[in-house]
């Protein structure tokens, strides 16, 4: 057989047979990605090759905090406006899980039935993606200091979102407030640059990690020019509203999503969802798209609420100290039992030293009440020096979430967890009450 | 400091800390080990004062104890000139005996140069004989360090300059797990005088409180003549170490 029909024949069976192993390895309560290796391998264009035929392109979502309840966000926005919205939603954020989430989408034959596909992307593997995928619109939502084990360094993680920009056919929208993400503009030449913002009086909300410690004037915010005007502009957050300015005017709409850091995304999934659909006059329906960002819950762990033993339990997810810190100021502990669970796996960041960076004084009045996650004497120990009381600690996950429910019962509950401390909480709360379940 | 109330309620003296350029070097928690150094002085029964010193700034007077930290590449770059224009300062108080800890960036300023990938020299102060080259490698991970004078030390080390230490230095200690200064000779960190030079993030000071009160019983010496240390309650800090020795690299 010539070799170019020989290739031909293993590509018609490359979909068939990725979707079968996806199909087993979703039966044996697997991992999300390896079908989407075994495609991968045997068909390295089946990616590129399904997600250009959409009519919008994709759009990549990235940045260090906020992409997962960002791109659900973009998603029902975009699916207010009537478009069908391929998206990899099971939280396998790289290359070869958005292959997977593919091959639960298309048919027999590899096709894809959207108009649009918007992806949540890591900043390292975005890099790859784009390089084989160039998106048509990106979001870049900031750069803080996260897992940088990993990544090396912060001016690093800015450098590969610069790369996502670079990439991107058509539309970048970026956060005009975080100086190491409006600077990327600077380097662009060919696409359309818009932005989301803050109003001023919501900046000091927004601690980043320059001014940490710092006095104005640190590398990256020197000598940057004036702001840019935003397209969209988060201007005020009320208690359960919040007021965005676009095109002119200030609208103020119901919120369901809790803490100011998710209603900025707000502001830049309404950004991106304009530079989509059209902005202005040429905006399909003001009212609908209102109405859809209204009714965006969080993201599985992002804030969000459950009920245990008739009592709100709030899961909110730490993974840096712009994140935790975001957490509780917009999380107060009045009223509240709390449970702080850190683990060192490495989807969490195996240093500790982030612990250091975050201000734990306003848990100094209530306390907290259980400590728990591999880490959980690194974190006593933090608290220690920050003289907040502790009560018990507790290595391992699911004992200290029984006595932490049992202790604190009748009083609402808040567990702030890294990631994989957040998975295990999951699992051992799917057992008492309702969670969302995330293959 | 006879009158015979209780030290720690009277107060056995101030130490003075400063922290080297915490608005540009100042990463991975580097914070920390400010922090430590401000609390445990308070356990000890002293009063501590904590300063910060900027590039532009003033230095100031009567240090007993400087703490510095690691930076980016941008934020070693912001710092050069003004560290050089302070080396003369800083090295008379290391020689003089002043307790000095520098972690990750500022212990290879402490050096004599550091050398890119690419062949640029960055000049050092000096203060340390040690030299650091520039690599493709991250050292990343947790390490366990095995020294003489502080037992095991634990931290988490994240870097790709390889500092190679001169005969006028001695190393912090024997790299256990983990790679330390260079992938070569297993040694982890530099001592010399009363300086403590490390790699180690986690923050250092936390889970090492043998170092944090080296540096402090290390002042109050030098500035009183005696140290009469309080007790500190470490019970936390020895079980993270227990927890922190046993997770992979």
């Amino acid at each position: 057989m010539p070799l170019l029909g020989y290739i031909r024949i293993m590509f018609s069976f490359s979909v068939p047979l990725g979707k079968l192993v996806r199909r087993a390895s979703r039966l044996r309560g697997g991992g999300s990605a390896l079908p989407g290796l075994v495609v991968e391998k045997i068909d390295p264009g089946f990616m590129r090759r399904t997600l250009s035929t959409l009519p919008h392109g994709v759009a990549v979502v990235s940045g260090t905090n906020g992409k997962t309840t960002t791109t659900k966000m973009v998603v029902e926005l975009l699916e207010s406006q009537g478009l069908k919205v391929f998206t990899n939603r099971t939280g396998s954020n790289f290359t070869r899980g958005v292959a997977a989430a593919l091959l639960g989408e298309v048919d027999w034959r590899g096709r894809l039935k959207a108009d649009i596909a918007v992806l949540e992307l890591d900043e390292a593997h975005a890099v790859h993606f784009v390089n084989s995928v160039p998106p048509r619109y990106c979001l870049l939502l900031n750069v803080l200091r996260d897992q940088l084990d990993r990544f090396g360094e912060i001016d690093k993680t800015a450098q590969l979102l610069q790369h996502i920009a670079a990439k991107t056919t058509g539309t970048v929208v970026l956060n005009r407030e975080d100086p190491r993400v409006a600077r990327i503009a600077e380097t662009l030449t060919g696409q359309e640059v818009r932005y989301f913002g803050l109003d001023d009086s919501l900046l000091g909300t927004f601690p980043n990690d320059d001014d940490m410690r710092a006095a104005p004037g640190s590398p990256a915010t020197a000598g940057l020019p004036e702001k840019p005007a935003a397209d969209v502009v988060l201007r005020k957050v009320g208690a359960d509203s919040a007021d965005f300015e676009y095109d002119g005017v200030t609208v103020t709409t119901g919120m369901k999503l809790r803490g100011v850091y998710n209603i900025f995304n707000a502001a830049a999934a309404l950004a991106l969802a304009r530079s989509i659909c059209g902005s202005g006059a040429a905006t399909a329906d003001h009212e609908s798209l209102l109405e859809a960002l209204s009714q965006v819950a969080p993201a599985f762990g992002r804030g969000e609420s459950l009920t245990v033993d008739g009592q709100p339990l709030d899961l909110v997810l730490v993974k840096n100290p712009s994140g935790f810190r975001l957490g509780l100021k917009s999380f107060p502990a009045g009223g509240y039992a709390t449970m702080i669970a850190i683990n060192d796996n490495y989807a969490d960041g195996r240093d500790m030293s982030w612990l250091w960076d975050v201000e734990f004084d306003s848990l100094r009045e209530e306390g907290v009440d259980q400590l728990t996650g591999s880490r959980a004497y690194d974190m006593a120990l933090r608290l220690q020096y920050d003289d907040v009381p502790t009560g018990a600690v507790q290595p391992e996950i699911a004992p200290a979430l029984a006595a932490f429910i049992r202790e604190a019962q009748g009083k609402p509950k808040r567990i702030f967890c890294t990631y994989t401390a957040m998975l295990a909480i999951r699992r051992e709360l799917s057992k008492i009450t309702t969670v969302e379940v995330v293959s | 400091m006879s009158t015979g109330t209780p030290a720690a309620a009277e107060g056995k003296g101030t130490l003075r800390v400063v922290q080297l350029y915490p608005r540009d070097m100042n990463i991975y928690g580097d914070w920390g080990n400010a922090l430590v150094l401000q609390r445990r002085i308070g356990w000890h029964g002293y009063t501590s004062e904590l300063l910060e010193y900027n590039v532009g700034d003033p230095f100031p007077d009567d240090v007993d104890i400087i703490v510095g930290g690691g930076g980016q590449d941008s934020g070693q770059l912001v710092i050069q000139d003004d560290l050089q224009s302070r080396a003369a300062a800083l090295k008379d108080l290391a020689e003089d005996g002043t307790p000095m800890l520098v972690i990750c960036g500022l212990y290879q300023l402490f050096g004599r140069f550091f050398k890119t990938r690419t062949g640029a020299v960055i000049p050092g102060i000096g203060i340390l004989d040690v030299e650091t080259h520039g690599t493709d490698e991250r050292l990343i991970g947790n390490v366990k360090v095995s020294t003489p004078e502080f037992g095991e030390v634990l931290g988490y080390e994240n870097h790709s300059g390889q500092t190679t230490l001169g005969s006028g230095v001695r190393p912090l200690g024997t790299v256990a797990k983990g790679t330390g200064n260079n992938s070569n000779d297993g040694h982890e960190g530099a001592r010399y005088r009363n300086i403590v030079a490390s790699y180690l993030h986690g923050s250092l000071l936390p889970k090492n409180p043998a170092i944090a009160d080296f540096l402090i019983r290390t002042a109050a010496e030098r500035k009183f003549g005696t140290f009469e240390p309080g007790q500190p309650d470490d019970r936390f800090a020895e079980l993270a170490r227990e927890h922190a020795a046993r997770r992979p690299r």
